[in-house]
């Protein structure tokens, strides 16, 4: 036994022991000292912690749901009344910020020296203006400038646009399942057919059309549904009805209200500037040497870009356009300031002011985007995991 | 199709140039007459098409003057930059002709209709913008409900602080330092007695009454301070091989980084006071303070991080193959380089700060973006609410794109020195 030599050890373990004791003695101290706090002023309030009142009656009013909502509900279903707010506008921005951004970053890499100058100013104006400030320009300025339900621009009578939203026909399903199967039933087939196309590529060296029959797969068989599957699709346009002499109302379709088109733009147009820099920092760091080396084997333009630079850009725009999806779904939360009633609108205002259960909600809203915010990370790591190219 | 179209050649470059620039100079002169002189040429064409004619006539105009290598520097250059393909010559029409129509009708809202002389909304009499507004308002704008006999302290703090800064541009070695020490420690101490007063005869205003631009630059400027050294150390905490210090870190980190700003200002505003025992009462701006420190410190922690992982191995095996300690080893040889690597990141950190700051309005401190929602609501003033808007994000991007540049600027500067 050497008893220098295991002194020596014990020393060394207690330099790694000692701050990680202290700092969990620090975190257990602070939740100690704020739970003991929280009881003591919910005591004095006479509320006790507690779920319980997610089951009570909300009795408030919600100006846009998704799913059948009234007073009588619980406070439970405002929360997720709430929740599928936020994740309509969240969707609607991420694909039409990704649609925008992509081409606002392809036009930046334009030999058109217009189109480059334009994409590039785009981008410095809309990412030097907080969204807050463009969320309140579109709602309260630009979509208030909007005629009044009796003079509303017309797009080809079947949809409106006005002061009070924009009214767009309901689609009205007959045997809307068989129309829903006959979509998964083609994206499963294009699955296999374009790893059938992978194998004839490399074993063989054949090139099938895979974009044109994936598209024709997924237009064809849904279309198919409507001729033998008894698929049927109509449409109920919004009319405009005199309730009084003054009063105009667009009565059926679907109704879309300012808050959301707004916070939708703002949203979009802003994560757009973003994502477009991602895009071209993407395709710049593709390497010159690659697109030559892919020409001079005889690839087509196509190819090249297909096979050749998206699959190594994709590697360098996938990461950072992740965190701006990620972004855009807690800036989503800004509703709260022109009352799209999103979840923090809903719940940690409306719920919160009427039963003044701060600890309990604010957690619940604070979790929820915590894990819709880890949900869409998984989800894009998966991904990102799934083109990365692999090295042999 | 080849055979039906006639092929622009060189040959032929002066006949193929000037038929091609008649057709361009056509549709010019449709648009231009349809924007300024409201008169539509080609009204007898159906609908749509009258809409598109311009747009027609000018891409059959640039596909004859698509010549290439024509000898002609001016047009060769023209072809290259604007006409390259049939797609680049419709875009490039798509957007000259959206700036005529739409440049004219702006800059007559914002400058030539507008109105800057008067006190009162019944003097705007002109269709373009109401900048009387913005005049009657610009003191609370700036200042929020700050009194108005006490402004020039205001002025004054934010004064002393550009003199500070700018003189530390000049001064050099040893005095630079302790300028910097006094910026960063000192004066922040100073600024805020001189603004909230209380002392030294100066009357006491409440932080209720701050507001505007200057609160902006407040709430921006403390934030960036307090939140620099945690998210050094949670950087630091997160690479750190102790388990409960690393794991501590990430939960920390993760946490503020997967929550919006709004909830952990909800949360200061009403969770918050819960945990504290009763009685006590913390204002609301050091409230706010608080939690956009701890929010913006997980992100300065994830840019810090960046630097710490970019630098070499090397680095970290020198310091300690020369006998130094955790501490030392970072302070002296790790940080000073990673921070130097993360420049740009930092200023991107402070940018996002900047854009964040309108949202303090959650709890009811009204900065500029407040300000204007406030005075748009004013019922001598109702309507006013798209000038007041363009102002505010007019005064946002300045200061935004100031900085962005600036910080593009460092990035170039820093990554041409290595």
């Amino acid at each position: 036994m050497n008893f220098k030599n295991f002194k020596f050890d014990l020393n060394n373990k207690n330099k790694d022991l000692i701050p990680q004791v202290l700092t969990i003695l620090f975190l257990v101290l602070v939740v100690i000292y704020f739970t003991i706090n929280a009881q003591n002023n919910m005591g004095n309030r006479g509320i006790s912690f507690g779920f319980g009142f997610l089951s009570q009656e909300s009795s408030f009013d919600i100006t846009f749901s998704l799913i059948d909502y009234d007073g009588s509900d619980s406070y439970a279903r405002a929360f997720l009344v709430g929740l599928l707010n936020t994740i309509l506008v969240s969707s609607i921005g991420i694909f039409f910020a990704t649609l925008l951004g992509v081409t606002i970053g392809i036009g930046r890499l334009s030999q058109n020296y217009l189109i480059a100058k334009a994409a590039e100013w785009y981008v410095e104006i809309f990412r030097n203006i907080p969204l807050i400030l463009q969320i309140f320009f579109w709602y309260f300025a630009a979509l208030r400038a909007l005629p009044l339900t009796i003079d509303s621009i017309n797009f080809y009578d079947i949809s409106f646009l006005n002061v009070k939203g924009w009214y767009v026909p309901r689609f009205i399903w007959t045997n809307f399942s068989v129309f829903f199967y006959s979509i998964i039933l083609a994206i499963i087939s294009i699955i296999f057919f374009s790893r059938y196309a992978k194998k004839q590529r490399d074993e063989f060296g054949k090139q099938l059309p895979t974009l044109y029959i994936s598209l024709g797969l997924i237009i064809g068989l849904p279309l198919l549904t409507f001729i033998i599957g008894g698929v049927g699709l109509s449409f109920e346009i919004p009319v405009l009805e005199q309730l009084s002499k003054t009063i105009y109302v667009y009565k059926g379709g679907v109704s879309i209200i300012p808050e959301l088109i707004s916070l939708a733009l703002a949203l979009s147009m802003y994560t757009a500037t973003f994502i477009a820099e991602n895009v071209r920092a993407g395709i710049l760091g593709v390497g010159k040497g690659q697109k030559e080396a892919a020409a001079s084997i005889g690839l087509t333009k196509g190819q090249i870009l297909k096979l050749v630079v998206m699959p190594q850009a994709l590697r360098i725009i996938i990461p950072p356009t992740t965190n701006q999806y990620l972004n855009l779904t807690k800036n989503s939360s800004l509703a709260a300031a022109i009352a799209y009633p999103d979840i923090v609108l809903v719940f940690a205002g409306t719920a919160l002011m009427q039963t003044g259960r701060a600890i309990e909600i604010i957690s619940i809203t604070m979790l929820t985007y915590l894990s819709l915010s880890l949900s869409i990370s998984i989800f894009m790591n998966w991904y990102n995991k799934k083109i990365a190219i692999k090295e042999k | 199709m080849k055979n039906i179209l006639i092929k622009p050649s060189k040959e032929k470059l002066n006949s193929f140039v000037s038929f091609g620039s008649f057709f361009i100079s056509i549709a010019f002169i449709d648009v231009l007459a349809n924007t300024f002189l409201n008169l539509n040429f080609t009204s007898f064409l159906p609908g749509k098409l009258s809409y598109f004619a311009p747009l027609i006539i000018g891409t059959i105009g640039l596909y004859f003057i698509r010549i290439e290598f024509s000898g002609n520097k001016m047009l060769d250059r023209i072809n290259t930059n604007f006409n390259s393909n049939n797609l680049n010559a419709v875009l490039s029409l798509i957007v000259i002709f959206a700036l005529i129509k739409y440049i004219p009708p702006v800059l007559n809202w914002f400058f030539f209709d507008a109105n800057f002389v008067g006190n009162s909304k019944e003097e705007c009499t002109g269709s373009g913008a109401c900048w009387i507004f913005v005049k009657v308002w610009f003191n609370r704008f700036v200042y929020g409900m700050y009194p108005d006999a006490e402004q020039w302290r205001i002025n004054s703090a934010f004064f002393i602080l550009f003199a500070l800064v700018g003189a530390s541009f000049f001064v050099s070695g040893k005095y630079k330092t302790y300028l910097i020490i006094f910026l960063l420690f000192v004066y922040p101490i100073i600024g805020l007695k001189l603004i909230s007063g209380g002392d030294f005869g100066l009357k006491y205003v409440e932080t209720g009454a701050w507001g505007g631009l200057s609160l902006t630059f407040i709430v921006s400027a403390f934030a960036l301070i307090l939140c620099f050294p945690i998210g050094m150390f949670l950087a630091l905490g997160r690479r750190s091989n102790l388990p409960a210090i690393k794991y501590s870190s990430i939960g920390f980190i993760e946490l503020w980084r997967g929550v919006p700003l709004i909830t952990v200002l909800f949360m200061s505003a009403v969770m918050f006071p819960m945990f504290l025992p009763d009685g006590t009462y913390v204002d609301k701006l050091i409230r706010v303070l608080i939690a956009i420190t701890l929010f913006e410190a997980a992100y300065m922690a994830e840019v810090i991080r960046g630097g710490l992982q970019a630098l070499p191995k090397g680095q970290y095996e020198a310091a300690k193959s020369l006998g130094m300690g955790y501490w030392r080893m970072h302070f002296l040889i790790i940080l000073p380089q990673a921070l130097k690597l993360v420049i740009p990141g930092i200023a991107n950190t402070f940018l996002a700060l900047v854009k964040d700051t309108p949202l303090i309005f959650v709890v009811g401190l009204l900065e500029l973006a407040g300000m204007v929602n406030l005075a748009k609501t004013n019922p001598k003033w109702l309507g006013m609410a798209m000038e007041g808007y363009v102002f505010a994000g007019l005064v946002f991007w300045i200061i935004c794109y100031a900085m962005s540049r600036y910080s593009q600027n460092l990035e170039k500067k820093l990554s041409t020195e290595r």
